[in-house]
C-alpha cells in the first residue's frame, strides 16, 4: 500500500508537517496569540486526519517485524552513503520509514494525543510562540521514532524529542522545573548513550550483501539486523547466546527502562509530572512512555531473540515489581498528579509483563495495554489539569463533594478513573485481562503476585475518587465552572475510545494481531 | 427465537440505564415509569421464556455465541478467538425469573420509598445499570463474561450503596463493598486464568468436555482443585462469605429497596448461582472447603444477628447467614436445595427488607412531622406496637418470618429442610458431623432472632419518642410488592406437597450435574447421595420443625411474654454477648491489620522511593558533579598549569633567544662561523 501526496509519501507528511507548523510559528509575530495556536491545532489536526486514513488503508493481513516487503507506506531512500571507508566497506544509511501492526497504534495515538494536548495548551500565556513552536518539534520527534526503520533515524527522532521536552518542563512548568528537567533530560541522556554504543555495534557487525552488485554493505536497516545470516563472522555481535549480545541487550533494556519506566529506573517521572505543564504531562504519560516498550518491541525483541528469552524472567520480576510497587506508592501520595505518575508505573508494568510474555495473547494484551494506557492517563491528566486551572491545588485532600459542583467533569473523570481500575466495559480492563492471561502461561507465580495489584489500584483509585468527588464540597469551590465547550472537545474523544474499546476492542487487535503473532514466532523461533 | 427473547431481557435495563444517564431529568417522572416499564418487560419475556424452556426445551441447553475477538496465532492453540455467548439452561431460566421479578418489583417499591429523592433519575439509571448486569451474570456461557458482568454487578452496587454520598459513611461503605470484592475477584480472575492457560477456553461446556476427556489444568489434581476454589474465591466476596463478609452490613447504608433487591435477594446469590454454575469441575475436596465455608459463615452470622437493634443490620446478618447455607448445601452436594433456597429466599428476603423499608419509611416521616432529625428510624428499640397502625407490612412480615425461620407450609420450609437433609446425608457419607450440627443449630439462632425482629418491632408498645398516631400504612405502590412477595413465600409454587420439595417441578427441572473430575477426586454422586437424603428426609423434617418451633418459642417467652430477662441473659453470657454485639469484632480486626498494615506498607513505599531510589539517583548526580570539583580543580592547575607551563616555557625560550638578536651583521657572522667550527669538528 502506498498513498502520496505531491510525491510524497504519507508517512513523511505525518512526521513533518509539524515541522511547517514549526515555520509557521516562528514568522507569526508573539502578539498573534490565536494564530499560533491554531496553526498548531490545525497541523496537529492534519495528522489525526492521516492517521485516520492509515487506520482506513491498513492491510490487517501483512505481517511486517522483519519483513521489507510486508510493511506499509513504505519510503526508501538512500540518504547517506559513503563509498569505500577503510576497514569498513561502503556505509549506508537509508531514510526508511514504514509501518506494521506494531507500529500502526502507535502512530494513531500519537496523532491523537498531540492534538488533545493542542486543545489543552490553549490557556498557556507565557511565550506562546517558542511553546508551540517546540511543542511542534516534540512532536515530529515522536512520530518519527514510531515509523523509523533505519536505527540512524530512529535514534536521530530519539534524540530530537529529548530537547524540547527539556526545554518544555525547565521553562513552562512548576516551581522545581529546573530540576525536574534536568533529571529527565540526564536519566535519558544515560540512556541515550547506551542506545548509542549498541547502535554502533550492531552497524560493525551487520552488513548484508547487495545481491545486484555484489558488494557487502555496512547498514543501520533495522530489519537487517534481524537476520542473523547479515552478521559479519568474527564481529561483536556475531552468532547466539554470546555475552557480548547479553550485555548489548541489557544496554538496550536499560535506555528503553528508563523511558517506560521500570522500577527502578522510575523516579524521573514522578518530578517531571508534577513540574510539567498539564498538555506537557499529557503527552509525557500518553505517548512518551510508549517508546519505551515501542523501543523492546521493534528493536530489542526482533535483534536479539537469544537475549530477550534469557532475560524475560528478569522483564517479569521488574515488571512485578513495577505493578505492585507502582501501586502502593500511587497510594501514599497526596498530589494527585503524583499519584497519576506512580499509577503509570504500576499500569506501564502491565506491558512489560504482557510482551515479556513472548506469546500472542500477551504481546497482543500488552500493546493494546499501551494504546489503552495512553488514552486512560490522559483523560487523568487533563482532569488534574481543569480543577489546577480552576483552584490552582491539586493535593487529594483540598477538595471533596466536586460531584455536586461539576457534574459533567465528574462523569468523566470518573470514567476515566474506573477504566485505570480496569473496570471491564471500558478499554483498561481489556488489555490487562489479556495481559494477565498471556502472562501466566509463562509465569505462574509472578503473574498470581501481579495480579493482587489490581486490589491495590481498586483501593488507591475509589480512594481518590472519594477525596475530591464526594462527601460535601468546601464553600470556596461550590461556585467552581463545569468543564467548557474546549475542555469538552479534549475530553470526548477520549472518553468514546475508553468506551469503545472496552466494549468491542476487536478494531484495535485486528490491527496488530498479524504482525504481532509473527513477531512473536520470529523471537521463539530464535530469529530465523 | 429464545436466544433473541434472551437479548431483549438483557438489554432492556441498559437501554434504561442509558437513556436515564443521560437524558433522565428531561423525561416525565424523572423517567422512574420508563425504566420501571422497561424492567416489567423483561420480567414478563423472562415468565414466557422460563414456561417455554420447561415445558418445550426441558433438557437441553439453548446457546448462541459471537465472535468478540480474536487475538492472532497462539502458539499452542491455533486461532485464539475469544467469543461471546448466552447458554439457557434451566438454573438461568429460573434465575432470570427471579432477578426480573424481584428487580420489578423494586422499581415499583422505588417509586414510592425514593420520592423526592435527590438523585432519582440516577437512581433508577443505577437500578438499570444493576438489573443488565445481573442478567448478564445469569446468561453467560464462560468465565469470562461471568468475570466481566460479576465485576459490574459490583459497580453498580458500589454506586448505589454510595447513592448518598455526602454521607461520608455511605462512601466508605461503597468502597469497603468494592475493594473487599476485589480481593475475592483477584482470586477468581487467577482461577479463570489456570483454566484458561491450560485449555485456552472460557465455555463452561468446553472446560467440561476437556475435564471430562482427562485433561487437567498443569497435568495435576492439585490445580484442578486449586482452580475451583479459587473460583469460589470470587463467591466468598459476592456472597459475602466468610471470611469476606465484613462488607455486606455496611452496605446497608445504601437506600431499603437497594439492600432488598441487590445485597439480599440477587447480587450476593450471585456466588451460590456461580458455585452451581462451575459445580461439574469442583473436587471432592473443593467442596469440602466450599461446604465448611459456609457453614462457619452461617454460623458466625447468626450469632450476630441475635443481639442487633438496627432493622436492616439484623437482616443483613441473616442474609449473609442464608448464603451460608446455600453454600454449604452446594457443598455438601445438596445442589437442586441449595438453589432453592436462593429462589426461595430471594422472595421472602426482599420482602422483609422492603417490609423494614416500609417501616423504616413511615418510621421516617412521622419523626419528621415531630421535627425530631436524632432519633434513629431504624433502631427496633425505637419501634414496637407499629402492628395495628401497618396492619400490610405486618402480615406480610410475619409471612417472611415463618418462611426464613423454616415454619412448615411455607417456600422456606421446603427449601431448608432439603439442605439440612443433605447435610445430614453428607454425614452419613462423610462423617462430617459438624455441618449437619451447625445447620441445626443455625435454624434454631434465625427463628429466634426473627422472631425477636418481628416482636420488638411490632408487637407490644410503642417505644421511643414518636407517638403511633403518627405512623401510617405506605402506599400502596409499596405495599402490593410485599403482597405479592408474600404469596410467593408460600409453599405452592415450589411444590404442591408442602413437606416435601423433591416430587416439585423445581427438583424435576433442576438436576445436580454430573461431575467431570478424574473419579478419585469425585464428590458422591448424584445416586449415592440421593438415597442417603431419602434415608435422612424424615429425620430432617422432624428435627428442623422441633428445632424452629423452639427458636420461635424462645423468643416469645424473651419478647412477649417477657419470661426470661433478656438483660440478664446478656449479663449471664457476658463475653459471649459482648462478642456478637461487636460482631466479633472483625472489622477492628482487618481494620488494624490489613487497613493499617497496607497504609503502612505505602507510607515505607514512598519513604523508600524518595530516599532510597531517588536518592540513589540523586546520589548519583552529587556523586558526579564532585568530581566535577575535583576534575575542575586538577583542570585549572594541573592540565591548565601544564598548557600554561609550555606557554611560559615558550615565552622564556623567546626571551632567551630574543636576547641573542642583537640585530648587528657582525655578530651574526661570529655565530655562523662559530656554529661551523663546531659542525666541522661534530661530523668529522
Amino acid at each position: 500500500m502506498e498513498l502520496q501526496l505531491f510525491g510524497i509519501g504519507i508517512l513523511t507528511w505525518i512526521v513533518f508537517i509539524p515541522i511547517v507548523g514549526v515555520i509557521i510559528v516562528l514568522l507569526l509575530p508573539d502578539e498573534k496569540r490565536n494564530a499560533i495556536r491554531s496553526v498548531a491545532a490545525a497541523v496537529t489536526g492534519i495528522q489525526v486526519i492521516l492517521a485516520g486514513i492509515i487506520f482506513k488503508y491498513f492491510d490487517r493481513s501483512m505481517l511486517g517485524i522483519n519483513d521489507a516487503s510486508s510493511f506499509q507506506f513504505l519510503e526508501q531512500y538512500k540518504w547517506i552513503t559513503v563509498e569505500a571507508v577503510p576497514w569498513v566497506g561502503k556505509i549506508e544509511i537509508t531514510y526508511f520509514l514504514g509501518i506494521d501492526g506494531l507500529s500502526v497504534l502507535m502512530v494513531i495515538l500519537t496523532a491523537l494525543i498531540s492534538f488533545i494536548g493542542v486543545i489543552s495548551s490553549w490557556n498557556i500565556g507565557k511565550m506562546v510562540k517558542g511553546y508551540f513552536a517546540l511543542y511542534l518539534l516534540l512532536v515530529t520527534g515522536m512520530m518519527g521514532v514510531f515509523v523509523s526503520l533505519d536505527f540512524f533515524l530512529f535514534f536521530i527522532f530519539w534524540e530530537v524529542m529529548l530537547l524540547p521536552m527539556y526545554f518544555l518542563i525547565g521553562i513552562w512548568g512548576g516551581p522545581r522545573r529546573e530540576y525536574a528537567a534536568i533529571k529527565f533530560f540526564l536519566y535519558t541522556f544515560v540512556g541515550s548513550i547506551l542506545m548509542l554504543l549498541v547502535m554502533l555495534a550492531l552497524y560493525f557487525s551487520v552488513a548484508y550483501t547487495n545481491t545486484a552488485t555484489g558488494e557487502t554493505i555496512h547498514t543501520f536497516n533495522i530489519l537487517h539486523m534481524m537476520n542473523p545470516a547479515n552478521y559479519v563472522d568474527g564481529s561483536i555481535l556475531a552468532g547466539v547466546d554470546t555475552t557480548w549480545r547479553y550485555v548489548a541487550w541489557m544496554a538496550l533494556f536499560i535506555n528503553f527502562a528508563i523511558k517506560i519506566p521500570l522500577f527502578p529506573f522510575h523516579t524521573w517521572l514522578p518530578d517531571a509530572h508534577v513540574e510539567a505543564p498539564t498538555p506537557i504531562s499529557v503527552i509525557l504519560a500518553g505517548v512518551l512512555l510508549k517508546l519505551g516498550t515501542y523501543g523492546l518491541l521493534r528493536i530489542s525483541f526482533p535483534i536479539f531473540p537469544d537475549g530477550t528469552i534469557y532475560f524475560m524472567y528478569f522483564m517479569a520480576t521488574l515488571a512485578m515489581i513495577s505493578i505492585i510497587y507502582g501501586a502502593f506508592c500511587a497510594m501514599a501520595q497526596d498530589d494527585f498528579k503524583k499519584l497519576i505518575a506512580y499509577s503509570s508505573v504500576s499500569h506501564m508494568g502491565i506491558v512489560v509483563l504482557g510482551i515479556a510474555a513472548l506469546n500472542t495473547q500477551g504481546m497482543v494484551g500488552g500493546v493494546l495495554q499501551m494504546f489503552n494506557h495512553g488514552i486512560i492517563t490522559a483523560v487523568l491528566f487533563l482532569v488534574v489539569g481543569v480543577i489546577y486551572d480552576r483552584t490552582k491545588k491539586r493535593g487529594v485532600n483540598d477538595f471533596g463533594g466536586i460531584a455536586n459542583v461539576m457534574p459533567r467533569y465528574t462523569g468523566v473523570a470518573i470514567i476515566g478513573m474506573f477504566a485505570a481500575l480496569g473496570l471491564p466495559g471500558l478499554n483498561g480492563f481489556v488489555s490487562e485481562l489479556f495481559s494477565f492471561l498471556g502472562a501466566f502461561s509463562s509465569f505462574r507465580w509472578i503473574t498470581i503476585i501481579s495480579v493482587t495489584g489490581i486490589i491495590i489500584t481498586a483501593a488507591y483509585i475509589l480512594w481518590t475518587i472519594q477525596r475530591v468527588f464526594l462527601g460535601k464540597s468546601p464553600d470556596e469551590y461550590l461556585a467552581l465552572p463545569d468543564l467548557t465547550a474546549r475542555e469538552m472537545v479534549a475530553f470526548v474523544p477520549l472518553i468514546i475510545l475508553i468506551i469503545l474499546l472496552g466494549v468491542y476492542p476487536a478494531p484495535a487487535i485486528e490491527l496488530m494481531n498479524t504482525s504481532l503473532s509473527h513477531l512473536v514466532e520470529l523471537i521463539t523461533n530464535g530469529g530465523n | 427465537m429464545l436466544i433473541q427473547l434472551s437479548l431483549i431481557i438483557l438489554l432492556a435495563p441498559m437501554l434504561g440505564f442509558l437513556v436515564l444517564i443521560f437524558a433522565g431529568k428531561k423525561l416525565p417522572r424523572n423517567g422512574d415509569w420508563f425504566a420501571t416499564g422497561l424492567i416489567t418487560l423483561s420480567f414478563a419475556l423472562s415468565l414466557y421464556l422460563l414456561i417455554t424452556k420447561l415445558t418445550l426445551h426441558h433438557g437441553e441447553a439453548i446457546t448462541g455465541t459471537m465472535t468478540w475477538v480474536v487475538l492472532g496465532n497462539a502458539a499452542e492453540a491455533g486461532s485464539l478467538t475469544v467469543p461471546f455467548g448466552i447458554m439457557i439452561d434451566n438454573l438461568a431460566a429460573v434465575m432470570l425469573v427471579v432477578v426480573t421479578l424481584i428487580s420489578m418489583l423494586v422499581h415499583f417499591f422505588s417509586v414510592g420509598y425514593m420520592h423526592g429523592d435527590v438523585r432519582y433519575s440516577r437512581y433508577y439509571a443505577y437500578l438499570g445499570l444493576f438489573s443488565f448486569s445481573m442478567l448478564g451474570i445469569v446468561l453467560t456461557d464462560n468465565l469470562l463474561m461471568m468475570y466481566i458482568f460479576w465485576e459490574l454487578v459490583g459497580i453498580s452496587s458500589y454506586l448505589l450503596i454510595g447513592h448518598w454520598y455526602e454521607k461520608k459513611s455511605a462512601s466508605n461503605a461503597a468502597n469497603k463493598a468494592f475493594i473487599v470484592n476485589r480481593i475475592g475477584d483477584a482470586g477468581m480472575f487467577i482461577g479463570i486464568m489456570i483454566l484458561f492457560a491450560s485449555f485456552s477456553t472460557f465455555a463452561f461446556g468446553a472446560i467440561f468436555d476437556t475435564v471430562a476427556a482427562g485433561n487437567l489444568p498443569f497435568n495435576s489434581t492439585a490445580w484442578l482443585t486449586a482452580a475451583g476454589v479459587l473460583i469460589f474465591c470470587g463467591a466468598v466476596g459476592k456472597s459475602a462469605q466468610f471470611p469476606l463478609h465484613v462488607w455486606l452490613p455496611d452496605a446497608m447504608e445504601g437506600p431499603t429497596p437497594i439492600s432488598a433487591l441487590i445485597h439480599a435477594a440477587t447480587m450476593v446469590a450471585a456466588g451460590v448461582y456461580l458455585v452451581a454454575r462451575v459445580f461439574p469441575i469442583l473436587t471432592a475436596d473443593a467442596l469440602l472447603i466450599i461446604a465448611y465455608i459456609g457453614a462457619i459463615t452461617a454460623l458466625i452470622a447468626a450469632t450476630i444477628a441475635i443481639t442487633q437493634f438496627d432493622i436492616k443490620k439484623v437482616l443483613a446478618y441473616s442474609t449473609i447467614s442464608q448464603l451460608g447455607y446455600m453454600i454449604m448445601g452446594l457443598g455438601v452436594g445438596a445442589y437442586t436445595a441449595g438453589f432453592m433456597h436462593l429462589v426461595t429466599h430471594a422472595s421472602f428476603k426482599a420482602g422483609l427488607f422492603l417490609g423494614a423499608g416500609s417501616v423504616i419509611y413511615a418510621m421516617h416521616n412521622a419523626l419528621h412531622k415531630k421535627n425530631d432529625h436524632h432519633t434513629d428510624a431504624q433502631d427496633i428499640r425505637n419501634m414496637g406496637g407499629l402492628k395495628s397502625r401497618m396492619p400490610v407490612t405486618y402480615w406480610t412480615f410475619l409471612i417472611f418470618t415463618l418462611a426464613i425461620s423454616g415454619i412448615p407450609l411455607t417456600s422456606g420450609f421446603l427449601s431448608k429442610d432439603e439442605i439440612l437433609a443433605g447435610t445430614l446425608a453428607f454425614g452419613t457419607l462423610s462423617g462430617h458431623w459438624l455441618l449437619p450440627i451447625i445447620g441445626f443449630a443455625v435454624a434454631g439462632l434465625t427463628a429466634f432472632y426473627m422472631f425477636r425482629l418481628l416482636i420488638l418491632t411490632f408487637h407490644g408498645k410503642h417505644a421511643g419518642t414518636t407517638s403511633l398516631d403518627d405512623v401510617v400504612e405506605s402506599p400502596k405502590v409499596m405495599t402490593i410488592p410485599l403482597m405479592v412477595l408474600g404469596a410467593l413465600s408460600l409453599f405452592v409454587f415450589y411444590s404442591f406437597n408442602p413437606f416435601g420439595a423433591s416430587s416439585g417441578w423445581f427438583f424435576a427441572a433442576i438436576e445436580r450435574p454430573a461431575s467431570v473430575v478424574p473419579a478419585l477426586m469425585q464428590p458422591a454422586t448424584s445416586a449415592v447421595f440421593h438415597d442417603a437424603v431419602s434415608s435422612m428426609h424424615t429425620l430432617a423434617m422432624v428435627l428442623s420443625i422441633l428445632i424452629a418451633a423452639a427458636g420461635v418459642l424462645f423468643a416469645l417467652a424473651v419478647y412477649q411474654w417477657n419470661k426470661v430477662s433478656a438483660d440478664r441473659m446478656a449479663s449471664s453470657l457476658g463475653f459471649m454477648y459482648r462478642g456478637s454485639l461487636n460482631k466479633w469484632y472483625f472489622d477492628e480486626m482487618y481494620g488494624s491489620v490489613f487497613v493499617n498494615g497496607t497504609i503502612g506498607i505505602t507510607k515505607i513505599l514512598r519513604w523508600f522511593d524518595e530516599n532510597i531510589v531517588d536518592g540513589a539517583v540523586n546520589g548519583a548526580a552529587t556523586v558526579t558533579s564532585r568530581i566535577s570539583v575535583v576534575s575542575r580543580w586538577f583542570d585549572n592547575t594541573v592540565v591548565d598549569g601544564l598548557v600554561n607551563l609550555s606557554a611560559r616555557l615558550t615565552e622564556m625560550t623567546g626571551t632567551l633567544l630574543g636576547k641573542i638578536q642583537t640585530g648587528k651583521v657582525q655578530t651574526y657572522f661570529i655565530y655562523i662561523v662559530f656554529s661551523f667550527i663546531v659542525l666541522f669538528f661534530l661530523f668529522i
